[in-house]
């Protein structure tokens, strides 16, 4: 799986929590919890998806690893088998 | 045979709009089963019924708004002899104690007016007051009430309204029996259209339902919902509602207590250690959980105000604050949160979350909390000063979990650090009595494995 390929699964999985969201504006750099308002509860559940669609297992200790688009997007590169 | 009514919603709920039927008539029910969608100003709620047994016909078609109180739909209840004049409530009272005695609202059927209504009164409870009880009265009080010379008038009709109390007068010249009103207007039928077949002309039950069945049948869906604009703007005004209602009414006093999270945090990162992401927890969930056993120690906290007096409740039924996407707040509760462990009180806590963001809560999560908690440390706030959810008398709140140099022993550390609030109704505690909950609730906290 390519970058492209899994930024297009992490806007959609966003996008599940956050129907408006347009991926198109979102800032590669900005937090995600502040950009998106999402809280603690929508945060755990995009870890969520990104187990299932991914079958990458976030720890709570890399959180802080994947509140941007693009550190999400970087930090599943490299563990997508 | 028992009716299901419009239940009460929250707060400030006068009525209701019936948006799908989940039962059909001949359908067997257990008690919990949800039966009807009701729209409120907060969104779509799924009612719950409170008895086992078999519904028998449907009273009000979808897309028919009602008031609170209002019978949707009548039920045979399982095992138990056919008693048709007596009306009972969609919700059991959610406390087990006793209670004060309930406001009523007493119509009764003139015999000449009603001969198709069973010979005994018809006694139509204040709609879904949790302190609201079947009450029998005799028949000279019955004709006395009827002649309105009764010696001890029930009590005027409280703010949720019941079918009966939503028509103050009776309507001009038409003559028709009481149960004919209530079934004409939940089904929305003018009564001036209606021809009467009973005594000198008086509209009777089975009249207005010959006029019902010759309009437009209802379909089992409501037409179009409505914008979402709109939603949200009800949504505004039934929260301003509640609000303005608790800030005129409860005299709230405000107490807060900066707790140290640093114990309960590393327990919490062991404890989700080598989980995967939907079996971990969150701080919010441990505060949760806080929240609803420290009320064992403060027990004057948690139950509902209740006409004059404060009906305690055994059971904690923690309300929740969940911000909607868009705007609006809801604040569901969890049952019997206090006897709920950490992981089952994540569980409980995920899915009320979900639900309330996709509009599918159902009527006891809406209508039975007996505290509620809030907590918007997410959004960076360090402090809440929370607003009592009427008629509850109490509501606590957390900010965001901040490190601050704390004082352990000798030495100053960094320490992962919280406010907590609470907001207390002045008219049942004190000041003393609340510090004492959020000095449990720290105690609590300090120490998370206790059980």
């Amino acid at each position: 799986m390519n970058r492209d390929q899994i930024r297009s699964v992490v806007v959609s999985q966003l996008g599940t929590i956050a129907p408006e969201l347009d991926a198109a504006t979102i800032d590669p750099q900005a937090d995600l919890r502040e950009a998106l308002d999402i809280d603690s509860m929508d945060f755990l559940r995009f870890v969520e998806r990104l187990h299932e669609q991914l079958h990458v297992d976030v720890p709570e200790s890399d959180y802080g690893r994947i509140v941007t688009l693009e550190g999400c997007v970087d930090y599943l590169a490299s563990r997508v088998s | 045979m028992v009716d299901f009514r419009m239940p009460a919603l929250g707060a400030d709920m006068d009525a209701g709009t019936l948006v799908a039927w989940r039962k059909q008539p001949g359908d067997p029910v257990k008690r919990g089963d949800i039966v009807a969608e009701v729209e409120t100003d907060k969104g779509i709620i799924e009612v719950e019924i409170f008895t086992d047994g078999v519904i028998d016909r449907m009273l009000v078609g979808p897309g028919t708004k009602v008031p609170v109180g209002t019978p949707l739909a009548t039920v045979r209840e399982a095992g138990a002899s056919i008693d048709a004049g007596r009306v009972t409530l969609p919700s059991p009272p959610p406390f087990a104690e006793p209670r004060p005695k309930p406001a009523v609202v007493l119509e009764q059927a003139p015999a000449r007016d009603a001969p198709d209504e069973p010979p005994h009164e018809i006694l139509y409870a204040h709609a879904y007051s949790p302190e609201a009880e079947r009450v029998r009265v005799s028949p000279y009080r019955r004709r006395l009430a009827r002649e309105g010379r009764a010696e001890s008038r029930p009590p005027p009709a409280a703010p949720h309204a019941t079918a009966e109390s939503a028509q103050p007068t009776r309507e001009g010249r038409v003559r028709a029996s009481p149960r004919a009103r209530v079934r004409a207007q939940a089904l929305g039928i003018d009564l001036r259209t209606v021809s009467g077949t009973g005594p000198d002309g008086a509209i009777v039950e089975r009249d207005v339902e010959r006029a019902a069945a010759s309009a437009t049948p209802p379909s089992l869906v409501a037409p179009a919902p409505k914008p979402p604009a709109d939603a949200q703007a009800r949504m505004r005004q039934a929260i301003a509602a509640a609000m303005a209602r608790s800030k005129r009414e409860i005299p709230h006093y405000y107490l807060a207590q900066t707790i140290d999270l640093g114990r309960a945090l590393e327990w919490l990162a062991a404890h989700n250690e080598g989980r995967p992401p939907t079996e971990r927890v969150l701080p919010a969930a441990l505060l949760l959980m806080a929240t609803a056993r420290a009320v064992k120690s403060v027990p004057e906290i948690n139950g509902r105000w209740e006409g004059e007096a404060f009906v305690r409740s055994d059971a904690v039924h923690l309300g929740v604050a969940v911000s909607l996407r868009g705007g609006g707040l809801i604040a569901p509760a969890i049952h019997d949160a206090d006897r709920l462990d950490l992981d089952a009180l994540m569980r409980a806590l995920s899915d009320l979350v979900a639900r309330a963001r996709a509009g599918r809560l159902r009527s006891s999560e809406m209508s039975e909390g007996t505290i509620t908690v809030t907590n918007l440390g997410d959004r960076g706030v360090e402090t809440v000063y929370p607003i009592i959810q009427p008629p509850q008398v109490a509501m606590v709140g957390f900010g965001r979990i901040v490190t601050r140099p704390w004082v352990v022993g000798d030495a100053v550390v960094p320490r992962p650090v919280v406010q907590a609030t609470l907001a207390a109704d002045h008219r049942v505690s004190d000041g003393h009595r609340g510090g004492l909950y959020l000095a449990a609730l720290e105690s609590l906290l300090a120490d998370p494995e206790k059980p």
